[in-house]
């Protein structure tokens, strides 16, 4: 019955958008749209004396101006989920009232006509500031000095200790402990179309529209609601299309509540479109710590303990979830490795920045990058092949369920399988001869390799601040088109696509009769959205169970049409079919056939009857009975739709092994990655071709963070990296040919036995890369470098 | 003091009076409409505001609306001709050269000249083509395959 699921079936979504006809949040036009503009700090840290606002109110064109003392009572303040012992929560309120805590922190909001309007005031606001001295040196502010938020009397968010195992015992049983300080770099996460929101009040049904480009309709708009002040069942949210998201849209930001406030205060649609200064700016980061990673080994590799203290740069506030995503780092230090001791302390830390939250992978690439990288130095220190020492601490395939000492139980798995199938598309023996011979000759040639283990489909609800859970809503409408309505809410991902392939093939419709509708509050049932590569895992489980509770009430109603019992109907292409009957047809008796009528109202005077003797009905036809209720069992509710809400028992735990060959030049110091193979487990795949997509664009970030990217405050926490002029995004030119295979180990999570894969190459890739570096400059004696590896880096080190 | 401008958007002449300052792509999108046309950077970097103007691929988000006057200017809705897509369209469906869509208009222009002035362009003059379009889902390599399938088709390999 997978006509569909498995099948490289191409996306639904795309003709809108390959012909320019998809709607963004600025692509929507209302009549009458005021735009707005924000005045947002300069300095890191700033006190405010007084804001001016007299000038901008007389600019051509500007119908209102707010700053922070305006709405300080009347709009909440940014939400932080995260939940833990003992965490400082400042007051992060929509508009900054006595000081700025980071370039860009919002000030003052300017309504006007035009967005040309609205821009030119800003230039009119006079903001006296005094400035302060900026935090910016993470593992400083965690020591002393300037404190951002007075109240709490030093910089620390939250200190906490997690793990499982005698860490003390485990690092004095080994022959050697091993050490390394790693500096994972903050990070853009720079979806090509920024944030952007409009919102509209309509004054007589007291109701508001928010248009936003998020990744969480729903739980931004009881965020919102909260925020504002209205009524959530009064506020509707919509994503239209979204541009990308990364977790950069997976927040609650005050720029969203603004707008839905401004457009009460005015009774017109408001509309604010973010500037890509604005976004690297003012728009989550992620990444962003510094910490050491202490491994204790027997001399044949084998890992009794490790312990990471880290410090992570929270930034100035705590948005959506910020203390939270270092946590995810301590959930995943036991890698792809049997570990019995581990213990991260963590110790969140205030600096006048952006905040930080969660980036692609979110928390889990540094937990990756720390152990992967890790595992490369315990091989150098032990004179022993990297391959086998991982190999020496993988568990086994048939140790799984595996519990490790961060206290997680790992689905299902085979790493060596992956490993070994890595090697082999690699070539990995013989790129090492090669290597031997390209460094004869006087080339810098590296070979790196990652084993990954990644935390997904997030997740029970237990582990989740707001809902681990995803709905869905599967009906077939009395024309016989099916409409998945999903909790999810997929931003480039494909599951209008995959989504239809699993209600298709369940239902034994054609593709193209599935519409699958998401993002829009008004419409679909409570959900939670799609971010940790949940959607598929959750969301798609929601759609399939879904469909199973629909189909039951439909063989009741097939039984009733058909005068039997449900027990003797099977179902197979669409059809309801009398077992009886089936054998029947073999022998070459006639069904009569009855069309599905395509239009409502010919359709509702064309109703199949039970009577004429028929033994087969497709499900279409069975659901314009259901709709007409004509002929249901007595018992049954008209209408054929089903909704289920799927609570996850546990994460899925995806993996694999990625091998990267790098050349360096050593005239310029440049790194070319030359080779590049991936081998992922992401459980069952719906649709490989989305799969191949998010594996490859995973792998470029992950390169991306290796060798180009980084967020950079200069002393004053000036952001010196505030465009994509100085923001390095990986280029075309930039990127490797890319050799893509999997390994598929179902997961016992779900019944669609899917793990999920939209970060797997983010968390696999980085180490990698990184491995393969510090790989080729092993000759000048580099156990390590810190990213991004760019070339004026590896220029001074070989010089 | 606005300026009177004519241009030729998409086949269809376009004639009014526009501020000076006015950036090309707002005049496409928020004087006609067509919102196919992207900003994702405002420094003419990441090209998802390439069109073709008089044939040449540019960024209109660093050019004025008035620098336009008297020129033929295609957008990503003009791609398409009666109905049918574009070559380059149907490459980037078929190898699923896109996740998002926000670079993809953008990506698409810039890649049709790419396939213009060179019938058959291997994988590194795709990728050096591409320079001036930045993508965040794909990583590029479904992008490459689908201008490598749209140069085929187009000379009819």
């Amino acid at each position: 019955m997978t006509k569909y699921v498995g099948q490289r079936v191409k996306r639904t979504e795309d003709p809108r958008l390959i012909k320019g006809l998809a709607h963004y949040v600025d692509d929507i036009g209302l009549p009458g749209t005021l735009h707005v503009a924000f005045v947002r700090s300069m300095y890191a840290h700033a006190k405010i004396n007084g804001i001016d606002t007299t000038e901008a109110f007389k600019a051509p064109g500007v119908v209102a101006v707010y700053s922070g003392k305006d709405i300080a009572t009347k709009v909440g303040p940014v939400p932080c989920a995260a939940a833990l012992p003992d965490l400082k929560v400042p007051d992060y309120r929509v508009l900054a009232t006595n000081k700025a805590l980071f370039v860009g922190h919002p000030i003052a909001a300017i309504v006007a006509t035009d967005k040309y309007a609205a821009r030119d005031a800003v230039d009119l606001i006079f903001v006296d500031y005094e400035e302060l001295p900026a935090v910016v040196d993470v593992e400083a502010a965690a020591n002393g000095g300037t404190i951002i938020h007075e109240s709490f009397g030093d910089n620390v968010a939250y200190k906490l200790t997690s793990g499982e195992g005698d860490i003390d015992a485990a690092m004095k049983a080994a022959d050697k402990i091993v050490s390394q300080k790693m500096v994972h770099q903050r990070l853009a996460p720079i979806a090509m179309e920024p944030r952007g929101v409009l919102a509209r009040y309509f004054p007589g049904e007291e109701e508001l529209t928010v248009w936003s480009s998020t990744q969480i309709p729903h739980l931004l708009r009881t965020q919102l609601a909260l925020m504002i002040g209205i009524p959530e069942n009064k506020l509707r949210v919509i994503t239209p299309e979204v541009g990308g998201g990364f977790g950069s849209k997976l927040n609650v930001y005050a720029e969203e509540a603004l707008l839905g406030w401004i457009s009460i205060q005015l009774g017109k649609p408001v509309k604010w479109i973010e500037s890509r200064r604005e976004n690297v700016q003012a728009t989550i980061h992620g990444r962003a710590q510094v910490g050491t990673v202490e491994v204790g080994v027997k001399n044949d590799g084998a890992i009794t303990g490790l312990r990471y203290n880290v410090v992570a740069d929270l930034g100035a506030y705590h948005q959506l979830l910020t203390p939270a995503i270092p946590t995810l780092t301590g959930l995943m230090l036991s890698g792809a490795y049997k570990i019995p001791a581990i213990q991260m302390n963590v110790t969140g830390v205030f600096t006048n920045k952006m905040s930080t939250d969660a980036y692609r992978g979110a928390g889990r690439p540094e937990a990756t990058y720390v152990v992967e990288r890790v595992m490369d130095v315990i091989a150098r220190e032990l004179n022993l092949d990297p391959i086998e020492v991982r190999r020496k601490n993988f568990p086994k395939a048939d140790e799984f369920p595996f519990h490790t000492a961060t206290g997680l139980d790992y689905d299902s798995g085979d790493y060596d399988g992956a490993l070994n199938k890595a090697l082999d598309l690699s070539g990995y023996q013989s790129l090492r001869e090669e290597q031997k011979k390209a460094r004869d000759n006087g080339k810098l040639i590296g070979i790196g390799v990652s084993s990954y283990v990644e935390i997904c489909a997030l997740g029970p609800s237990q582990a989740m601040p707001a809902g681990g859970w995803e709905s869905a809503t599967v009906r077939i409408e009395p024309t016989g088109k099916v409409t998945v309505l999903t909790g999810a809410s997929p931003h480039g991902q494909g599951q209008e696509t995959s989504f239809a392939q699993i209600a298709a093939d369940e239902l034994g419709v054609d593709l193209n009769d599935v519409t699958v509708i998401h993002g829009d509050t008004g419409i679909v049932q409570y959900g939670i959205g799609t971010f940790g590569s949940r959607a598929t895992a959750v969301g798609g489980t929601a759609v399939l169970i879904a469909i199973q509770k629909l189909k039951e009430k439909a063989s009741k109603i097939a039984a009733h049409m058909m005068q039997c019992e449900a027990s003797s109907l099977s179902f197979e292409d669409g059809c309801y079919t009398k077992k009886e009957a089936a054998a029947a047809s073999v022998t070459g008796k006639s069904e009569p056939v009855v069309p599905v009528g395509e239009g409502p109202a010919g359709a509702l005077n064309d109703v199949p009857t039970p009577t004429n003797g028929r033994h087969k009905l497709t499900i279409q036809e069975i659901a314009l009975a259901a709709h007409v209720a004509k002929e249901i069992p007595p018992d049954t509710e008209p209408g054929l739709s089903a909704t289920y809400f799927f609570e996850p028992k546990n994460f899925t735990f995806p993996f694999g092994t990625h091998v990267c060959v790098v050349e360096i030049d050593k005239e310029t110091g440049e790194t070319k990655i030359v080779k590049y193979v991936a081998v992922d487990d992401c459980g069952k795949v719906i649709n490989p071709l989305l799969v191949d997509g998010q594996v490859h664009g995973g792998i470029v970030q992950a390169i991306g963070q290796a060798l180009y990217e980084e967020v950079v405050y200069d002393e004053q926490g000036q952001l010196v990296t505030g465009e994509l002029m100085d923001y390095a995004l990986p280029k075309a030119s930039q990127m490797p040919w890319f050799e893509t295979d999997r390994t598929e180990t179902p997961s016992p999570v779900n019944p669609l036995g899917v793990k999920g894969v939209g970060e797997a190459g983010t968390i696999g890739a980085t180490p990698a890369v990184v491995n393969a570096v510090v790989d080729a400059l092993s000759a000048y004696g580099v156990t390590h470098i810190d990213m991004p590896i760019r070339p004026e880096k590896i220029w001074k080190l070989i010089r | 003091m606005k300026q009177a401008i004519s241009i030729n958007v998409n086949g269809a002449d376009h004639a009014g009076e526009v501020e000076p300052r006015l950036l090309l792509v707002h005049y496409l999108r928020d004087v006609l409409g067509l919102t196919g046309t992207h900003i994702g950077c405002e420094t003419s970097i990441c090209g998802a505001c390439t069109i073709l103007l008089d044939g040449q691929a540019v960024k209109s988000c660093t050019m004025f609306a008035v620098q336009a006057d008297g020129s033929n200017i295609t957008t990503i809705e003009g791609l398409a001709t009666n109905g049918n897509l574009h070559p380059m369209q149907e490459g980037f469906w078929e190898c699923h050269g896109l996740q998002c869509g926000y670079c993809t208009p953008g990506m698409i222009i810039a890649a049709t000249q790419i396939v213009d002035r060179n019938p058959n362009p291997s994988r590194d003059e795709i990728r050096h083509g591409l320079e001036g379009n930045l993508c965040r889902c794909t990583g590029y390599q479904h992008i490459v395959e689908a201008v490598e399938y749209a140069a085929a088709k187009k000379s009819g390999v």
